[in-house]
């Protein structure tokens, strides 16, 4: 079992979905059940090749690279199939693969239109591979080929099944991060080229992908400006991809418009690529790069945080609203990752997944709002708890966990990420964190107000007389088997943060040992 | 039962569940499992009282024998602290600053906390630890809010009853215990901080009860949100003390470091002026306060829990279980103006205003809450650290009876308002009238007889004796003004309420005293608003000594006594009995109920001056728009916020930064159109075009040679060898 | 010389192949003409076999061979030719070259 696991387990995570995906390919269309109960087995098969990674992980040390594979994949250039999990990458890896059943369950009866399960599943099924590719690729040219992967089901999801102006979006979201992709390639090549060489086995000396390696290097005897650069590269391919203000435009019109399968996954997984980038690449191979660009990201952070709040009360539509809160939560992440501690990256990637399964879960209960109402128009809607108290209930809880409450997981992103920025890293200003942090503090205000504000107005007060004597069907079978896992994994983790906490943090410290805080 | 206090918030949470999963289906819609957890809370409440007072009148050996041994800062403290705690033994914290004094300490027993903890997480360098701290305050807190809330929910089992979501009421309450308890026990700030936002979180469920109607989920979300603006000081105090306390969250390592002076000060002013902010938001501090007569939506029997006897009193907790951080860094102790007095103060005064022009029963009492919080701030910003903790005590007792009697005397008429719909209610509910008016007694202050006399006086002579040279001024003459304003107004509500004749709603019904379930609680917060007054008689009233078994017997269980309290070294003293004090504040009801009573029974005075004098018209325009702080958050602030400036973040979202991507994709296209329109297809599209011309003309000549006959071709064939034979051939040659 | 001779029949019957070829207007008779072409060939190849075969390294019968194959080549190539004559005649009736200009473009 462990020799198999260490073997093929990694692997098997990530291309069982294509695999599923290919059998999917060969079903007729119109055998629409068997469609969906393929897709359904082939994220449940991943999702428990997952529990057995869990399960055989090794928790006392994270820091290492787990279940490794090192094959060679382009000998000409040295780019290597190198892959392999230590504690940064579990988290989101299990939070990915738990994800992806659930929104398959979730569309089990609404499938948005122009339905056509078969393409929409192989579509989940690709973004599966891509973002569990992402996350576990040790190889920059590997992790760059998963995270562009990622890119076109996530394309085509929007451009086909969004909707009324799923075309800008879809297009305005391509673009964009193709965008950043490209500043990212110059940066991905720029450290490929500017890196020593090192001796590959049969090929003699040559120039690596390899991340630990880079890692190893940490950028060392590069020109101060050239490291400012490459970092900018990195900066933008990720950042956009956050997304930080002023690059998160894409964002609301791509949650708008995404089907809610699309948001569910967008929010849940998609952004924390960016997030994942800096941690996993941009700041261990370039950290005097990251120390001189930290105040610039906690700067951006923090402005997100208040702009997307502020872009949130002046919304009317409940999955722009949702869509923007993004926006200011992600900046709570990164100013975790901006203060280059331990400290505030650990809460950082708390941050992401508790963003994950947080907003997710609003982009459900939106999805079936929608559902039922046909409109997401904040001023139709009231009495959502008159109406389908489960639903509002929900609601309820999604916003109270969304604002931060203790006890609940967004808590754990949110107020460690403030407390990192008292005392970022050696070297950086230790003022203008301070004043971040207050600023980040005030945000949490604002998040309380137009979160509540959506709450009151949404689920509390009674329907309003367009939907009055509509019977609303409160939450299906579907829907429940697909929130549980969320909201059960949103009280546990914020009642035990440790578990994240314990298995990030030895591979957080690692990642970090050349800011040298 | 002080190592295992871990269980008595645990069982309400449970409760919580249990009511949300079964609740619906139980004859009494899950008001039994709340009253059974509530209950079982309160027994192992008093246990845990019991088992700290023989702590104290039986000191552990142990504890001592460490203490003398120590001489250790902080850090090592808590070090030790948590390693004994591991072993299940009672934790000692450092007493190093007693030890040194060895003479002290035999004469100040030193009673140690007990704490218990494990490691929560681990982050960083970091270890967070949960935790619980049993001394005599927690102690204490433990069995007001279980009291309380068991009185609460017999109370609500017959005014709710037949709620329309009964089942979550009763699911909320348990909740709401079980984080009040849990935010008592906590031993450090960060559990601290979890339990606080929890209790903001079940005040507004519970004030949105009726979220059907707007006004209510408006109060809701005012006081979650005005409770927001305050933790916003909340987490930047913590995290500050977290770091000047060298990374720890633990309040004993925290409060013992700045009472030995190891904190730099000026991060022990900032971090307890932040705290300052939360408490003014928690506990209705003037300016912060507009969200607490708000909260009176919520049902009554939620009031009188969480709005007036627990809840409220967090940020009075706070700063108490925190003191030698207050204490040390706004100098209490040798000022004669702090941040905290000044608060305080402003708070009773203000708040005593405010009750006067109320036409609701409930938010006279509201702000009468506001008042005595305010009250309490004012003792422990003088230094008066038992009166403060004494009248928390009191005040929750004798307002709990106030809100309740006040929800006994709407409970059939379903509206509170004392000049439409009350009035001669004195002799159809006779038990609510006497409760009610002992009640009043209490929160007057009615000499010698009264709980309320004995707390209040207490913070008044604190407001004197303590401090620098001169003691708190000011906070004794406001502290006057407050006493004879609070017993004017009340006395107003009792006029309003109980005699001259029925108005309105009241005259309509019959109305009759209420079942046992509402009067019995009242009976027995009412017995309660007058013995437990003598829990800390002083030493000497008016010359006659009071027995040493029986004075000061609160401050002996209840203060601290540990390093982790500020102590006679930090000029940390105890005030007495001031005879002229306790004839003031007597003299004060006589001139406050006095006046009001001419004014109201006895229609004397100047009647009508509002309208006829212009100062008079002015201030009481003022009064009634509740100093227009109101106006101010709401339609300016936060209107502001969400309306114009949200709306120009989005245009400056949508217009400017979207404006600059789309004008970037609208010049890509205008780009590509004018390269295809001119380069390509001028110029690029011109060239390849002239060669297929050219192909064409070529073409239509060699087209003739494909006449589709095969000798034709054949001659071609032999034509062609022949010419490459020949080409061979010379080349060859 | 001795191998001139062979080598000047093989051009007379080639350059009467190619006449044939490109002259006669009946199918059967180019075919025959395209007989007459490959038998030059022929001539050729088992000329120069016979010239060389003394010589070390070479191989001595690779023309007569390769003449031999190609009889075998021109005896198929006959037979699909004539069939193709055969269903000429049966779709125009009649074997005119002329007549058939199917492949003109």
């Amino acid at each position: 079992m462990k020799d198999l696991l260490n073997g093929w387990g990694v692997t098997a995570a990530v291309f069982l979905p294509l695999v599923g995906a290919l059998v999917m390919l060969a079903i007729p269309k119109s055998e629409e059940t068997l469609h969906k109960v393929v897709a359904l087995v082939t994220s449940l098969a991943v999702f428990v090749v997952g529990v057995a990674l869990l399960w055989d992980f090794d928790y006392d040390h994270t820091a290492v690279l787990q279940y490794g594979q090192d094959k060679s994949w382009i000998e000409l250039i040295n780019a290597r199939y190198l892959v392999g999990i230590d504690g940064i990458s579990l988290p989101l890896i299990a939070l990915t693969m738990l994800v992806v059943p659930l929104v398959i369950i979730y569309s089990w009866d609404h499938f948005p239109a122009p339905h056509n399960p078969k393409a929409f599943l192989i579509l989940i099924l690709v973004l599966e591979t891509g973002m569990v590719g992402t996350f576990v690729a040790q190889d920059l040219l590997l992790f760059f080929v998963f995270f562009e992967l990622v890119l076109l089901p996530m394309y085509f999801m929007i451009g086909v099944w969004g909707g009324e102006q799923r075309k800008y979006a879809s297009l305005k979201f391509f673009l964009y991060t193709a965008f950043g992709s490209a500043l990212m390639i110059v940066s991905i090549l720029a450290t490929y080229f500017l890196s020593p060489k090192i001796a590959v086995a049969g090929q003699g000396m040559m120039h690596t992908f390899s991340i630990p390696e880079l890692a190893h290097w940490h950028g060392g005897g590069l020109a101060r400006t050239t490291t400012l650069l490459v970092f900018g590269g990195f900066f933008m391919g990720f950042g956009i991809k956050v997304p930080m203000f002023p690059f998160h435009t894409w964002l609301p019109d791509a949650h708008t418009q995404a089907p809610t399968q699309g948001s569910v996954i967008l929010a849940a997984v998609l952004l924390k690529l960016g997030t994942y980038g800096f941690v996993r690449i941009a700041i261990p191979i370039l950290p005097v790069g990251a120390k001189a660009w930290a105040p610039v990201i906690g700067l951006l952070a923090v402005i997100g945080i208040i702009y997307g709040a502020l872009g949130c009360l002046a919304q009317t539509d409940m999955k722009r609203l949702i869509a923007f809160s993004s926006v200011a939560h992600m900046g709570y992440v990164m100013l975790g990752i901006a203060t280059l501690t331990d400290f505030g990256i650990n809460a950082a990637i708390f941050g992401m997944v508790a963003h994950g399964l947080i907003t997710g879960m609003l982009f459900f209960i939106a999805g079936s709002v929608k559902d039922r109402f046909h409109t997401l128009e904040i001023k139709r809607l009231g009495g959502l708890l008159l109406q389908a108290p489960r639903m509002g209930w929900l609601l309820g809880f999604s916003v109270m966990a969304s604002l931060g409450l203790p006890g609940l997981a967004g808590f754990w992103g949110e107020f460690p990420a403030i407390l990192s920025a008292y005392q970022p890293a050696e070297g950086l200003n230790i003022g203008l964190f301070r004043g971040f942090m207050v600023v980040a503090a005030l945000g949490t205000v604002f998040a309380a107000g137009y979160l509540l504000w959506l709450l009151q107005r949404v689920a509390f007060g009674t329907p309003t007389e367009e939907f009055e004597d509509e019977h609303i069907h409160d939450m299906h079978f579907t829907d429940y088997v697909a929130w549980t896992p969320m909201i059960v994994l949103i009280v546990v983790l914020g009642i035990v943060p440790g578990l994240i906490f314990k298995v990030t943090n030895q591979a957080v410290v690692h990642s970090l040992i050349h800011i040298g805080s | 039962m002080l190592t295992h206090v871990w269980i008595i918030p645990l069982i309400p949470a449970l409760s919580f569940v249990a009511i949300l999963a079964i609740g619906k289906r139980l004859p009494k819609k899950g008001a039994e499992i709340g009253i059974a957890s509530v209950a079982i809370c309160l027994v192992l409440a008093l246990a845990t009282g019991t088992g700290w007072i023989s702590r104290v009148n039986h000191p552990p050996e142990s504890a001592h024998a460490e203490a003398t041994a120590q001489s250790v800062e902080g850090h090592e403290a808590e070090a030790t602290a948590t390693a004994s705690a591991t072993e299940g033994e009672p934790a000692a914290s450092a007493d190093a600053e007693h030890a040194e004094g060895g003479a002290e300490a035999e004469e100040h027993h030193v009673t140690p906390p007990v704490q218990r903890n494990v490691t929560w997480f681990e982050t960083g360098d970091v270890t967070v630890k949960a935790g619980t701290l049993i001394d005599g305050l927690s102690a204490l807190m433990l069995v007001i809010v279980t009291f309380i809330s068991l009185l609460v929910h017999v109370f609500s089992t017959d005014y709710v009853g037949g709620d329309r979501r009964e089942t979550h009421y009763f699911a909320f309450l348990s909740l709401f215990t079980a984080a009040m308890l849990f935010y008592v026990i906590s031993d450090n700030t960060l559990q601290m901080v979890v339990g606080w936002e929890l209790v903001g979180l079940c005040s507004f469920a519970l004030i949105g009860h009726w979220w059907e109607e707007k006004p209510n989920s408006d109060a809701a979300l005012k006081a979650f949100l005005t409770n927001r603006v305050g933790d916003i000081g909340l987490l930047v105090g913590v995290i500050i003390l977290y770091f000047a306390a060298g990374k720890t969250f633990d309040v004993l390592s925290l409060n013992t470091q700045a009472n030995a002076g190891l904190i730099e000060h000026n991060l022990l002013l900032i971090g307890s002026l932040c705290l300052i902010t939360a408490v003014m938001s928690k506990s209705g501090q003037f300016v912060l306060h507009t969200w607490l007569p708000d909260a009176m939506a919520g049902p009554t029997p939620v009031s009188a829990l969480i709005h007036a006897a627990t809840m409220v009193v967090a940020g009075i907790y706070l700063v108490a279980r925190n003191y030698g951080v207050f204490f040390n860094g706004l100098s209490i102790g040798t000022a004669n103006v702090n941040a905290l007095a000044v608060v305080g103060c402003v708070t009773l005064l203000f708040g005593a205003f405010l009750a006067f022009v109320q036409t609701d029963i409930k938010k006279v009492l509201a702000y009468s809450t506001v008042s005595q919080l305010g009250y309490m701030v004012t003792a422990l910003g003088v230094g008066g650290w038992t009166a403060a903790i004494f009248h928390l005590f009191t005040h929750a007792i004798f307002k709990a009876c106030l809100f309740l009697g006040s929800g006994s005397l709407a409970h059939h008429i379903h509206s509170f308002d004392m000049k439409k719909d009350m009035g001669g209610m004195r002799k159809r509910m006779p038990i609510t009238f006497w409760t009610f008016l002992i009640g009043t007694a209490a929160l007057m202050g009615l000499p010698l007889i009264t709980a309320g006399f004995w707390s209040k006086d207490e913070i008044l002579a604190g407001a004197h004796q303590l401090g620098g040279d001169g003691g708190y001024r000011f906070a004794v003459i406001m502290g006057l003004m407050g006493a004879v304003c609070t017993c004017a107004y009340m006395t107003r509500a009792i006029w309003y309420v109980f005699y001259g004749e029925p108005r309105g709603k009241s005259a309509e019904h019959d109305l009759h005293e209420n079942g046992p379930r509402i009067t019995v609680p009242l009976i027995i917060l009412a017995t309660g608003s007058i013995l437990v007054g003598y829990a800390n008689l002083p030493e000497k009233v008016f010359g006659i000594g009071v027995p040493e078994s029986l004075s000061l017997r609160f401050e002996h269980f209840i203060e601290p006594t540990g390093a982790y309290f500020p102590s006679a070294d930090n000029s940390f003293s105890h005030p007495e009995f001031v005879p002229w004090i306790a004839l003031v504040s007597a003299l004060a009801i006589v001139i406050g109920a006095g006046g009001a009573y001419l004014w109201y029974f006895k229609d004397k005075g100047p009647h009508g001056i509002t309208e006829r004098n212009k100062v008079a018209r002015t201030g009481y325009k003022v009064l009634e728009n509740k100093y227009y702080l109101d106006w101010l958050y709401t339609d300016v602030i936060v209107g502001f916020v969400k309306g114009p400036f949200a709306r120009a973040t989005n245009w400056f979202n949508q217009n400017i930064l979207d404006g600059v991507v789309n004008s970037v994709g609208k010049g890509a296209r205008g780009a590509g159109e004018f390269v295809y329109h001119r380069i390509d297809q001028g110029v690029v599209d011109n060239v390849v075009k002239g060669s297929g011309l050219a192909a064409e003309g070529s073409g239509s000549v060699l087209r003739k040679t494909q006449n589709g006959k095969v000798q034709w071709y054949a001659a071609y064939l032999f034509l062609g060898a022949t010419i490459l034979a020949a080409i061979f051939v010379i080349v060859a040659s | 010389m001795f191998l001139n001779q062979f080598l000047l029949l093989a051009a007379a019957l080639f350059c009467i192949g190619v006449y044939g070829v490109i002259a006669r207007k009946n199918g059967v008779m180019v075919l025959m003409s395209i007989e007459l072409i490959l038998n030059a060939v022929n001539i050729n190849l088992v000329a120069f076999s016979a010239m060389w075969f003394n010589t070390p390294g070479a191989n001595p019968l690779a023309g007569q061979v390769f003449a031999l194959f190609v009889i075998a080549v021109a005896a198929a190539e006959v037979g699909v030719g004539l069939a193709i004559v055969l269903a000429i005649f049966r779709n125009y009736k009649t074997v005119d070259l002329d007549q058939v200009d199917l492949m003109k473009g």
